[in-house]
């Protein structure tokens, strides 16, 4: 990837990660950690990787993108928006009761979002369903997830696992963000779930393990799975949870929690100084 | 009155007949194809039916993404899954956002019979009618089980409908004028003193019924309210204000069902009497079928006397 495009990428995701705690801060509720983890591979799918038309969301052979852990509205929608689905003014209405974003990922009223998700564990399957679908329908559409690494504690998952694998959907390429912390504490503490590579392999799926922060690693990885044939891919993101705020980095507590005015501003400086540094 | 066919069969066979003029249906089960009679569909049509296996929640998932991708899936497996085990798939992945996908419980009910209560789901009318946009029926006979699946293949967004196991008299077909409407209730057998409103297989018990009834001098009009919800509230409330009582039987615990849908409409417009005829609040329990539904009453001689109860409370 050259320095031009990994720019573009930092920077967009930088942007989004400031308009993932602005919009928390300003509904005081939301789910900070867990979106900043997972931006950089969000942000690459959407400014390198996926198919999607902003003048037509709907378009049918359009790439499909379920976000599983549908927590992550503030990664999801900031992300749409920059992507230019709607416009970043309307990331205001999130959480509000006279507006239109819903908590949680929600796809009847917000453009570009392709299944509404929030309950842990059903993403996944839909997702499957999308990919199932363009078999049936023999088009090439793809279809991409982000699942969380708490959320695969339900079974749900992996039932959704082992039919992807039965209807070899090489046409789906999901990711689990592993930061290591669901809202109990660390993962391997709440329930254990490791080794998620050979526990993953031993479900079908070829598997790719990369740093979820590095944008080479990322685009590679999704290039390795549009050329991966028979068989689901899953790419295991190794990231830290509240990435790129610096009090919320590695703390379970950041989970579902609001930045109150004095750490908003904080992490509005150190966000807007990445933003700074990439613009140059 | 014509043949016996279990509403499942009929179900089955619909499906087939209607796969070629409907190319997006598409056909789940979870390892039950045998049971619910979606086998001859995934016989003659491999490429559009999904065995997911046991595994009931991953299913309604799938079949949603599918429904996102133009597909009207039909998801198939016992009602006490079907309703029981993904209800919370059924309302989220599904209802909340409006999607296309008709989850068909077979089995429901008592009349299951000897595999017992772990497989006699009476509370799906109810956990299903709870969830907002939801359309939840169950037909009574093979010929209206035909007319209900080309029904919802015609209609879009999410709905519930429960298959019986066992064979159950055709009625609906020698019914002058008869046709099938979702959320439209058939007056079957008219009548002035009290009206039994009824659900699934219970509709021929209370033709029955209406037939002890009418021996002992008591006009009964039968309804066949195939559709619980929407409920068809326009002929509930003419039959409460010409007739005065009310009995509702289905087979079904009296919670939250068909019954709840109509006291819950008439308490508001009309209050009259209302005697819920079903199961009371318990478990099922194994034995051949026709005596798990007679030890729990479900019979016509238990709706003739609920009926009979609703016309002494008339005022």
């Amino acid at each position: 990837m050259d320095q031009s495009k990994r720019n573009t990428l930092a920077l967009n995701a930088a942007k989004a990660r400031l308009l993932a705690v602005q919009m928390v801060h300003d509904a005081a509720s939301g789910h900070p950690g867990g979106s900043l983890s997972c931006l950089d591979v969000l942000t690459t799918l959407y400014f390198d990787v996926m198919n999607v038309d902003v003048n037509d969301p709907r378009k049918a052979d359009r790439d499909r993108f379920v976000m599983s852990k549908g927590h992550c509205s503030p990664a999801l929608y900031p992300v749409l928006a920059l992507k230019g689905f709607f416009p970043v003014e309307e990331l205001k209405m999130f959480r509000r009761v006279d507006g239109h974003m819903s908590g949680h990922v929600e796809m009847k009223h917000v453009k570009g979002v392709d299944m509404s998700t929030g309950s842990l564990g059903q993403g996944i399957s839909v997702a499957v369903g999308m990919a199932l679908a363009g078999k049936v329908k023999k088009q090439d559409y793809r279809v991409y997830a982000i699942l969380g690494d708490g959320e695969i504690d339900e079974g749900q998952c992996w039932e959704a696992f082992m039919s992807a694998a039965k209807y070899k959907l090489d046409n789906l390429c999901a990711c689990i963000d592993v930061n290591g912390l669901q809202i109990d504490g660390h993962t391997w503490e709440v329930m254990p779930t490791e080794p998620l590579d050979k526990k993953l392999e031993a479900f079908g799926w070829h598997v790719i393990k990369i740093d979820g922060h590095d944008y080479d690693a990322i685009d590679a990885a999704y290039a390795e799975a549009a050329a991966t044939k028979g068989q689901p891919t899953m790419i295991l993101a190794q990231t830290v949870k509240g990435k790129g705020v610096s009090f919320m980095e590695n703390d379970a507590g950041w989970h579902g929690k609001a930045p109150n005015d004095e750490q908003f501003a904080q992490a509005k400086a150190e966000l807007e100084a990445i933003i700074k540094e990439l613009e140059g | 009155m014509g043949e016996k066919i279990a509403t499942r069969a009929a179900y089955g066979n619909a499906l087939v007949e209607l796969a070629d003029k409907y190319p997006e249906l598409v056909v789940f089960d979870a390892d039950l194809a045998g049971a619910t009679m979606t086998k001859g569909f995934a016989k003659a049509y491999p490429d559009r039916f999904f065995d997911m296996g046991i595994a009931e929640a991953n299913m309604t998932g799938v079949a949603a993404g599918m429904s996102t991708c133009g597909f009207k899936p039909f998801i198939n497996t016992f009602a006490m899954f079907a309703a029981g085990r993904s209800w919370e798939q059924v309302r989220n992945s599904i209802c909340y956002p409006s999607l296309n996908v008709k989850v068909v419980g077979s089995h429901g009910g008592l009349s299951v019979g000897e595999d017992g209560a772990t497989h006699q789901c009476i509370e799906d009318f109810a956990i299903m009618r709870a969830i907002p946009g939801m359309t939840v029926l169950c037909p009574c006979d093979g010929n209206e089980m035909r007319l209900a699946t080309e029904a919802l293949l015609n209609y879009e967004g999410p709905a519930y409908m429960r298959l019986g196991r066992l064979a159950v008299e055709t009625v609906t077909d020698t019914i002058p004028g008869y046709k099938f409407e979702l959320g439209k209730g058939v007056t079957l057998v008219d009548g002035t003193d009290v009206t039994i409103i009824a659900v699934g297989m219970n509709v021929q018990m209370a033709l029955k019924a209406a037939e002890l009834l009418k021996a002992e001098g008591i006009s009964a009009r039968v309804i066949d309210m195939h559709t619980i919800k929407p409920l068809d509230t326009e002929l509930v409330l003419k039959a409460a204000q010409e007739t005065g009582a009310i009995v509702t039987t289905e087979e079904a615990n009296v919670l939250g069902g068909l019954g709840s849908a109509v006291c819950e409409y008439l308490s508001e417009v009309c209050p009259v009497p209302v005697i819920r005829h079903g199961v009371n609040d318990e478990f099922g329990r194994s034995g051949k079928a026709p005596l798990v539904l007679e030890a729990y009453g479900i019979t016509a001689e238990g709706i003739a006397a609920c009926a009979k109860k609703a016309a002494a409370l008339k005022k």
